[in-house]
């Protein structure tokens, strides 16, 4: 880890740890300002959980550091209960099959749908 | 490299080089987003960032879909399968790709998703 991203590396751990499910996304689950991110949020408004949203596009440092913490070049990025899932195709294809469903129970997320 | 390969040609030279693909299709989506060029200078009008896009020069290639049948995916998680191919395409990604959208599949996967 490069010591210049320390300090955004312990608050990704934080929000990751702190929070069920959080989406690095570009923009915010209201105004998602790329499609990929879009679509991802769609998917999660369709299982009805409950996410944090961290718009890349106003942390510079969050927005590089997440891409080595999670050895990952491109957004978006889903975490569930501090585990990397993936990005928009995993996503879509892990709710297509229901395997994002599945997930979700697994690790006893609630989910209103 | 040569200086005239196209990112297209460079995708597909380190893609069978190193995995070796049974089937390998390259799709440059960039014209799709071609509109972003638009509105990203709309940001920089009104005083934002323009949230580091990828080259708007209007030359293309920086949208790409790639659909990747290999063997080397066998036991391999999805998340490890794409960083695969993430991995073999760091530079491209750095230098203009904006944006990989990656279907990896087994020679097993694609005949039974046949």
């Amino acid at each position: 880890m490069s010591a210049i991203f320390a300090e955004a590396f312990a608050q990704i751990k934080n929000d990751i740890e702190s929070n069920d499910v959080v989406l690095y996304m570009k923009g915010t689950p209201m105004f998602p300002q790329c499609g990929f991110s879009a679509a991802v949020v769609q998917v999660l408004a369709q299982l009805g959980v409950t996410f944090k949203g961290v718009n890349i596009l106003e942390d510079d440092m969050i927005r590089s550091a997440i891409k080595e913490f999670s050895h990952w070049p491109t957004l978006p990025q889903l975490y569930v209960k501090g585990e990397f899932v993936g990005g928009c195709d995993i996503v879509r294809e892990m709710f297509a099959n229901g395997e994002l469903q599945q997930l979700m129970k697994d690790k006893g997320v609630p989910s209103s749908n | 490299m040569s200086p005239s390969e196209t990112y297209y040609q460079r995708i597909e030279r380190k893609l069978t080089a190193a995995l070796a693909p049974l089937s390998l299709t390259i799709v440059d989506d960039s014209h799709r987003h071609a509109g972003h060029a638009d509105r990203i200078a709309a940001l920089k009008d009104a005083g934002n960032p323009t949230h580091g896009h990828a080259p708007t020069d209007g030359l293309g290639e920086t949208h790409f879909t790639v659909t990747i049948v290999s063997d080397h995916f066998a036991g391999q998680s999805r998340v490890a399968r794409q960083r695969m191919v993430y991995d073999l395409l760091q530079d491209e990604l750095r230098e203009r790709i904006h944006a990989l959208a990656l279907k990896t599949l087994t020679g097993e996967e694609a005949n039974a998703a046949r």
